[in-house]
């Protein structure tokens, strides 16, 4: 048995929420290096350099790289020998979000609900998702995500005879839809399998995987392989002005499903891939 | 096309040269209005009730900033998707907003608006939000204080970065940007 406070735990989420703001992952930098070797429109080397630019004060001065500082999307990973003391769980990470943002600058970007839409004034609450597992740590993950990216997200309840041309077609559809709404060069979660909600949240899971990590089955690596071309095929680009990087990955999550069913969920990210993780 | 200056309020005249493709660097007034914002103007007209800004020859930028640290002028301040500003830009465009600034496509009915009324649409880059808010020399709250960063600021910018996605013509930046790298 593991003892773990809730103060630590708010803590931890209030400095996650500034760092994932403040800072662009080192993978993502990696990748933009390379977009900008890659492309070959000159407009869209242009942009990819301002996002570099962008990304080195927003470090430097310690400030949000985009003034969208997203919904506080929390993920635990809870060992089952861990007790929390000193305070409700959630609670605690929706009072690290708020400390968070209120002392990072951050905006405040949630509303109380979804028809009468009165700002909350805090960035409360978060998007909680738990998972308990063996072992005696406390794994956070915050990933905060923007509203433009995520509005160009999809999903759909595929025919099982559709297969895998369907699944593709759905996928490289939805990206070519949104467009330059999502900021691109995007990162795209493709969650396949699961039921209706299980498929969504694996697509968001998908993201947190780090760019250039391909999925450990070689045939599921082999569709993500494909879906990144066909992606970058479409020509949209950088802030789809045009240009041959619109996509710097696309992850793929699978997971058993119904024998009626073939769910595929698109979770489009931006370029940024914002999300910063501590274990407890 | 070199890079132009333009300063605002920007006349028909000034409008109906631009195309798509050009870099501009924008000086002087923005004023800032999201979706909560455009609803509640909207409102306003219907009820035939003052605006609280000005609209002639002016440029709204669809931002909504994060929070100033300590002795700065504004947070970050990126576009955001101007596609959810579409169904109420063809009535200010109608009354003479001359510019909007954003990201993402236009509707049809927006690309209308701006060819019959003499109005074009610039985009930043998203997500450049750091190096944008650099550009911005001065922001105070005109309206709407009670929407927080949706409220409706008055910015004063210099060298402010864009590029023109639709001009008086009808062009659009986007799709020509895609039919030179799609497929190759």
């Amino acid at each position: 048995m593991r003892f773990i406070d809730a103060a630590t735990i708010t803590a931890t989420v209030a400095e996650l929420c500034q760092k994932a703001n403040y800072e662009l992952g080192e993978d993502v930098l990696r990748a933009f290096n390379e977009a900008l070797d890659q492309e070959i429109s000159l407009t869209g080397k242009d942009v990819l350099q301002q996002l570099l630019e962008n990304a080195r004060i927003a470090r430097e001065e310690q400030v949000p790289m985009c003034q969208d500082t997203g919904f506080a999307v929390v993920f635990l990973e809870i060992g089952q020998e861990v007790m929390i003391t000193g305070g409700d769980l959630y609670e605690a990470v929706n009072e690290g979000v708020r400390r968070g943002y209120r002392d990072g600058y951050l905006r405040k970007s949630i509303v109380d609900h979804p028809l009468r839409r009165k700002n909350t004034g805090d960035n409360t609450p978060a998007v909680i998702h738990t998972r308990i597992v063996p072992g005696d740590k406390l794994r956070i993950v915050v990933a905060p995500k923007g509203g433009g990216s995520e509005n160009m997200s999809g999903l759909r309840m595929l025919k099982p005879a559709e297969g895998v041309e369907g699944v593709k077609n759905f996928v490289i559809e939805q990206v070519r839809a949104a467009g330059p709404n999502p900021c691109p060069p995007v990162v795209v979660g493709v969650g396949i399998g699961g039921t209706f909600e299980k498929a969504a949240l694996l697509a968001k899971e998908a993201l947190l995987r780090p760019l250039g990590q391909s999925h450990p089955d070689a045939e599921v690596a082999a569709l993500e392989k494909e879906l990144l071309e066909a992606i970058n095929n479409l020509g949209i680009g950088p802030q789809g002005l045009g240009g041959r990087i619109t996509a710097l990955a696309v992850h793929v999550e699978v997971y058993p499903c119904h024998i009626a069913s073939l769910p595929v969920a698109v979770n489009i990210n931006c370029h940024a891939s914002r999300h910063k993780e501590a274990v407890l | 096309m070199p890079q132009i200056r333009l300063t605002t309020p920007l006349t028909d005249e000034v409008v109906e040269k631009l195309r798509i493709g050009q870099r501009v660097l924008l000086n002087g007034v923005l004023y800032t209005a999201r979706d909560a914002a455009h609803k509640k103007m909207v409102e306003l007209l219907d009820r035939g009730e003052k605006l609280p800004i000005p609209l002639e020859g002016q440029v709204i930028y669809y931002v909504g900033p994060s929070p100033a640290k300590p002795g700065r002028v504004i947070g970050s301040a990126g576009p955001t998707t101007s596609g959810r500003m579409d169904p109420y830009a063809p009535r200010l465009i109608a009354l003479g907003l001359k510019g909007m600034i954003g990201k993402g496509k236009r509707s049809p009915e927006v690309i209308k608006a701006m060819k019959q009324y003499k109005a074009v649409y610039f985009a930043a880059v998203g997500g450049a939000a750091a190096l944008l808010a650099r550009a911005i020399k001065s922001c105070r709250v005109v309206a709407y204080p009670e929407l927080g960063p949706e409220a409706i600021h008055e910015l004063i910018v210099e060298d402010f970065p864009v590029i023109v996605v639709n001009d008086v013509l009808g062009a659009d930046l986007y799709d020509e940007g895609v039919k030179i790298y799609a497929g190759r």
